[in-house]
This record gives C-alpha cells, structure tokens and sequence, in this order.
C-alpha cells in the first residue's frame, strides 16, 4: 500500500516537470525566433511616442574627417540600456539619411546594448552594418568614435566599450579599426577632441 | 701524339660502339666520311633530345591536414591535375565515373562534370573551369588553373594557387621567414622561420641553396634580400615545381646549422671541411639533418621596419575598380625603403609581395628584429593628404609582469617616442606643401609593438585617385617621411 502523501508528492513533482518543460519549449521557441530578426535590414524607426529629452549626438563628416557634437530632440525610454540603444539608433538614423555626412550600408542597425556594470557597454551590430561598411583607417575610426562617443557623452558611468556584430567578436570594423579589444573611454575622448578639428 | 686523323678515328669507332645494338651492318664495315657526320649529327640530336625533356612537373599540396604532392599533366597545352585524387587526403572522397560526366563527393558536396565543358556545377551552382575537364581511365581531370576559384567551393575556405610554381596552400597555412645578419658576427646570418624547416642543402660556388618540399614556405618581404656583410652579400627566393628554394650568395664557403627545433637556420663560414654540420657534396643536393650544436648568435637589428600592410587574401580598401589598397602600399614601401637606405638607414620591408601577413606576424616580426621604428603604410580614397597615427591603446586591466609586456598595450612604453616620430615626419610633410594630420588610431598592429610605431595613411592630394600610383607624388611623401625619420635618428637609439 502506498501512503497517500506519497501519491501527492509524485503528482506535484510530475506537475512540476510537465510545466518546466512546457515553459523550456516555450523559450526554445523564441530563441529560435530571433536569428529570423537579426537578418531583418530594414532601417529602424525612433519610437514617436513618448517625451523627448536634448541630447548630444557626434555625428562623423567624412569631407573634413571631423566629429561634430550636435545637439537633438529624441524621445527616449527611461531603462538605461533601451536609452542607449535608442540613443545609437538615432545617430545611425542619420547616417542612413540620403544627406549623410558619412554613408552608412543600407540595413545597418544595433541588434543590442548591453550595459554591463561596472562601466562596460557592449555594442552587438549588425552584419549589415560591418559587411557593407566603406574600408579605410579614418573613415572606421570616424564610425567607431562617433558612436562611443555619443554613448559615453549622455550615458554616464561607461569607462569601457566592446563592439560585437552578430554577437560574435570580429577582428576590424571593415578591414582597418580594430574590435578585437575593449576601447578605453577615456582615449576616445582624446581621440574625439582631435577629430573634432580638421588640422 | 695521335693526328687528328687518328682521334677521329677513336671518336668514330665509340660512337659506331653506342650505336652497335642499331645497326650490326654498321658494325661490319668501316664508315666512309658522310656516314660518320651523319652518325655524329644523329648522337647529337639524341643526346640533346634526352637533355631537353622537361622535368615532370608536380603539385605541392599545403594544409593542416597533411602536405602532399601530386603529378601535374599536359593535356591540350593546359596543365591538369586529378581532383579525386587532390581532394582525397583533405576528407571523405567519392567519386563515379559515367562518360560524360563524371561525379565527385566530397564529405556533403557535389560535384557534377561533363567531358569537354568547361563548366561544373558544385551544389547545384555553376563554376568556371579555365579549359575543358577530361576523364582519362576514370580519373576526372580539372586544370590546374581552375583550383584557386574551384577548391573553396568544395573545402569552404580559402585556397592559394601559386600556378607558376605548382604550390597551393589550403587554408591560412604558411611558414614565414625573416633573415638577417647576426649582431656579434657580420659573417653569419640567420633565418628565423615561423614552424619548423627541415629543407635540403646544397652547396655550389659562391652558393647555398635550401630546397623546401615539404614546407609550406612563402615570400619573404622580399625576394631579393640584401645584407650589409662582405661574407653573405644576398640572398633569393625563389619557387619552382612546387618547392621554394632560398639561394645564399657568400664569397666563402658555408655551412648550415639548425637550431631552436628547426626554427632558425645560421649561415656561417665553413671552418673545417671535416665539420660534421659542414655542408657535403659540392655538386649534389642532400638532405641535412638539423645539426647538434645550436647558434646562439643574435640578429642584427634593422633600424627601420616599413609594412606594407594587407597583402594576399586581405585587399585593403578597393580605392577603385582597378585599384587595391595592397598595391598601392606596396609600392610606397619600396619607395620609401629606397630613400631610407639613400639616408644610410638599414630597413626591411615586411611584406614586399602579395603574400599573406597576419598582424600578428608582422608584430612578431618588428619585435624580434629589435628595429628602433615602425612604419605601418594604408592608402585611402577618403580624404586629402596623409594621416599620421599611432596607438589608441586598448582598455586593459592586464600589467607588464617584470620583463613581459601585456600583447594588446606592448606599444605603451614607446608611445611618447611614436608621438615624436609622428611629429617630426608631420613637420617634413608640412614643408612639402602637403596637408597632415596626426591623430591616434585603434589600427593594430600598432598596439603590439614595442618599439616606436607610426602609421602612414596617404591620400591623394585633391580628388584624382591616380595620384596615389603617380611616381612622382609617391617621391614626393616617401622622402618627407624619411626625412622625418633621419631628423629623429638621435632619440630613436644609436644607428646600426
């Protein structure tokens, strides 16, 4: 004769079981899911809705090779790494802008920002952006520091950032800037100020 | 004394010999004079028959799974090789033949070719073959040509066809050298090679030769090297039937000496004859066994290092259909190692050909060779004049651990050294007329080096791209740059 507490214990373990795997199946689902995403190269829109905040943006001009801060009107959420993502988005917004002071390859995106503490921001591209991007030590460099630059400037606490496409480390941007390494916020500061002058 | 009627006679009398098994009715009666000159023009004509055919020619296969080597055929005045064959010490091979087509497998992928066309088709694509496969006793025939575009298809990774010579490296597999003259003895001179080298050696006057038939050897930074020695003035690369030979002039004989597990190879003057690491036989190639006693001797050092950088499967920047950065960079290299040794600053080019050069390698190289400065050279279509960089340095939580430097920061010591050098080549440049900017850059391998590191990125003046292949606007930078270089010689470190 089996004790009846022992009949509950079972039921509630197989119970147990059946709703993890339901819940794992689930996931599975999703992750499934989101290279489908990733290969999506349509240019993302900034949400309209919402307030907006002043922010600076370093926006990259290839006939000068110079950064210029530019001051804009962006509506932004307030978790810190969805600001972020938000933040990259609209500088590249304007690089995929017929008018674009420095071109970027239709379809370029950020898949994702991580803020990881303490002080990193992981920037996750997408292939668009690197495969297509125009080769060239200045013109890498302008991208990278543009976007690190904006990062850090309204994104407080960043000290180190790492550029990831497609989740996976790649050696350079298109040939020249390296992304094998961490950047050292405080030498893309450094490094803007001299971008920012064309001498 | 014999006439010269009599040694004729003897002459007559060898070659009716050699020729005995021909013609016993030659043999019987002794020939008149027309005869003979016919019977020596004969001989002649054998002999140089015999001397003239060309060696067979073979394939020298390179790859991580093994190195091999395989007969190359003449067919239709193409060169051929069998792909069955090729492919089947790289994985799983199968191949069917059912004239026309003949059908291959390689682990998953299918190939499918027809007798006479000269296109297949690989996993339901089509592929251009350079002249038509051919079966021969099943055996699918694809010419040799075709292997630089066909192979990836089938491997999924690169494949570097060195037609001329009968070598093809598969994958990013290559052995790298540098050789120079040895610190404390100018009459040595060593090679530094990247694996291990087991090469042949020969000696002939006034020559060494290496062969290497088994080792996947490629161009140094330059095919012709010279050194500043009275022993050892130059060597050669060179590559035939699918090996790579390196040919050491010396104006005393040498001998050879293995060290480092194959790794380095010293030149040295012959003491003794009876040496047992001294090179034997004068006249016939024979393989040297790495030898007991190690050369301790250190190189000598280059004051100047210029890359040339990409190379090979790396392009650089297309500046224009036609153009490639690779080529570009090339080309100011050698200008600019001309006006540095006019300026009596020994350099060495890194990469003087279009052969593969990992940042790694050219890291590795700049190091060991203990140059005072580096010279790294980009083109670039965007942009006017040159752009100066060195280092951005890495964000690292890694420290030099005593005499260890930390790979990704080993420039942080020198960086000051590189700002000046960077400052004082912008000053010659500036008197030139020409616009520059000096800037920092996360361009590696500018980060690796321990010695002082500049990057040289040169953009045409104004729009016109051909500028950066014009000679005269290529004189006009290279000699701004080295004169920036001599203007800092003092603080770089002693000449050499």
């Amino acid at each position: 004769m089996i004790p009846r507490h022992l009949y509950i214990a079972v039921s509630v373990l197989v119970l147990a079981v059946l709703g993890m795997s339901l819940y794992a199946w689930r996931m599975r689902g999703r992750a499934a899911a989101e290279p489908a995403a990733s290969v999506d190269t349509r240019p993302v829109v900034a949400p309209v809705a919402g307030p907006t905040e002043q922010v600076t943006l370093y926006v990259a001009y290839d006939d000068d090779g110079v950064l210029h801060a530019q001051t804009a009107q962006i509506p932004l959420p307030s978790v810190r790494q969805q600001r972020a993502e938000e933040l990259l988005r609209s500088l590249i917004a304007l690089y995929l802008d017929k008018s674009s002071p420095h071109p970027l390859p239709p379809g370029s995106d950020i898949r994702s920002v991580y803020l990881v503490d303490p002080g990193l921001a992981v920037i996750d591209l997408n292939a668009a952006f690197a495969d297509g991007h125009r080769s060239g030590v200045l013109t890498e460099e302008l991208t990278v520091a543009s976007m690190i630059q904006t990062l850090s400037a309204n994104i407080p606490g960043i000290l180190k950032v790492k550029i990831l496409v497609e989740g996976k480390q790649r050696d350079t941007l298109a040939g020249h800037a390296d992304l094998s390494a961490f950047f050292d916020v405080s030498a893309i500061n450094r490094l803007t100020s001299q971008l920012q002058s064309s001498q | 004394m014999p006439s010269i009627r009599e040694a004729f006679a003897r002459v007559e009398t060898a070659a009716l010999g050699c020729l005995a098994g021909l013609s016993p009715a030659v043999r019987r009666r002794a020939p008149n004079g027309l005869e003979f000159l016919s019977l020596c023009i004969l001989f002649s004509f054998a002999v140089l028959l015999v001397s003239a055919t060309p060696p067979e020619k073979h394939l020298s296969i390179y790859s991580t799974a093994a190195n091999y080597s395989l007969p190359i055929v003449q067919r239709q005045g193409h060169d051929y090789v069998g792909l069955l064959e090729l492919l089947d010490p790289l994985g799983t091979v199968s191949a069917k033949s059912d004239p026309p087509r003949w059908r291959i497998h390689y682990n998953n992928i299918l190939g499918d070719f027809t007798v006479g066309k000269n296109h297949a088709r690989i996993q339901g694509r089509d592929a251009d073959l350079s002249a038509k496969f051919l079966i021969e006793n099943g055996r699918g025939l694809v010419p040799l040509a075709s292997l630089g575009s066909l192979l990836p298809r089938f491997l999924g990774g690169p494949a570097t066809l060195h037609e001329e010579s009968g070598r093809l490296f598969i994958g990013s597999i290559a052995t790298h050298f540098t050789a120079s003259v040895a610190l404390d003895d100018p009459s040595q001179l060593i090679f530094h090679f990247t694996s291990p080298v087991n090469p042949s050696v020969a000696t002939e006057p006034g020559h060494l030769r290496l062969t290497f038939s088994r080792e996947p050897l490629t161009s140094p930074a330059s095919p012709t090297l010279t050194f500043g020695s009275k022993t050892i003035p130059s060597a050669t690369y060179s590559e035939s039937n699918g090996t790579a030979q390196i040919t050491v002039s010396g104006t005393v004989p040498l001998m050879a000496s293995f060290s480092n597990d194959g790794r380095t190879i010293t030149l040295s003057p012959a003491k003794s004859q009876t040496s047992a690491t001294a090179v034997p036989a004068p006249s016939n190639p024979a393989p040297q066994e790495p030898a007991a006693n190690q050369s301790a001797s250190i190189p000598r050092r280059y004051f100047a290092i210029v890359d040339a950088s990409h190379g090979g499967n790396d392009r650089g920047e297309a500046l224009s259909n036609t153009l490639a950065e690779k080529d570009v960079t090339v080309a100011f290299a050698r200008r600019l190692r001309q006006e540095l040794e006019n300026r009596g600053i020994s350099t060495l080019v890194l990469r003087d050909s279009d052969a593969n050069l990992s940042l790694d390698e050219r890291a590795f190289f700049t190091n060991t060779t203990h140059a005072a400065v580096y010279v790294a050279l980009h083109a670039a279509s965007n942009g006017h004049g040159v752009r100066l960089y060195t280092a951005l340095l890495p964000y690292t939580s890694e420290d030099d651990r005593g005499p260890f430097r930390s790979w990704t920061t080993a420039q942080q010591s020198s960086i000051t050294l590189s700002q000046a050098v960077a400052a004082s080549v912008a000053t010659e440049l500036r008197k030139q007329q020409i616009a520059v900017r000096t800037l920092t850059a996360p361009l590696r391998p500018l980060n690796n080096i321990v010695t002082a590191a500049i990057a040289v990125e040169v953009a045409p003046s104004a729009s016109d791209l051909s500028q950066l292949t014009s000679p005269d606007y290529q004189q006009l930078i290279t000699t701004a740059v080295a004169n920036g270089i001599v203007a800092i010689r003092a603080q770089l470190g002693a000449a050499p």
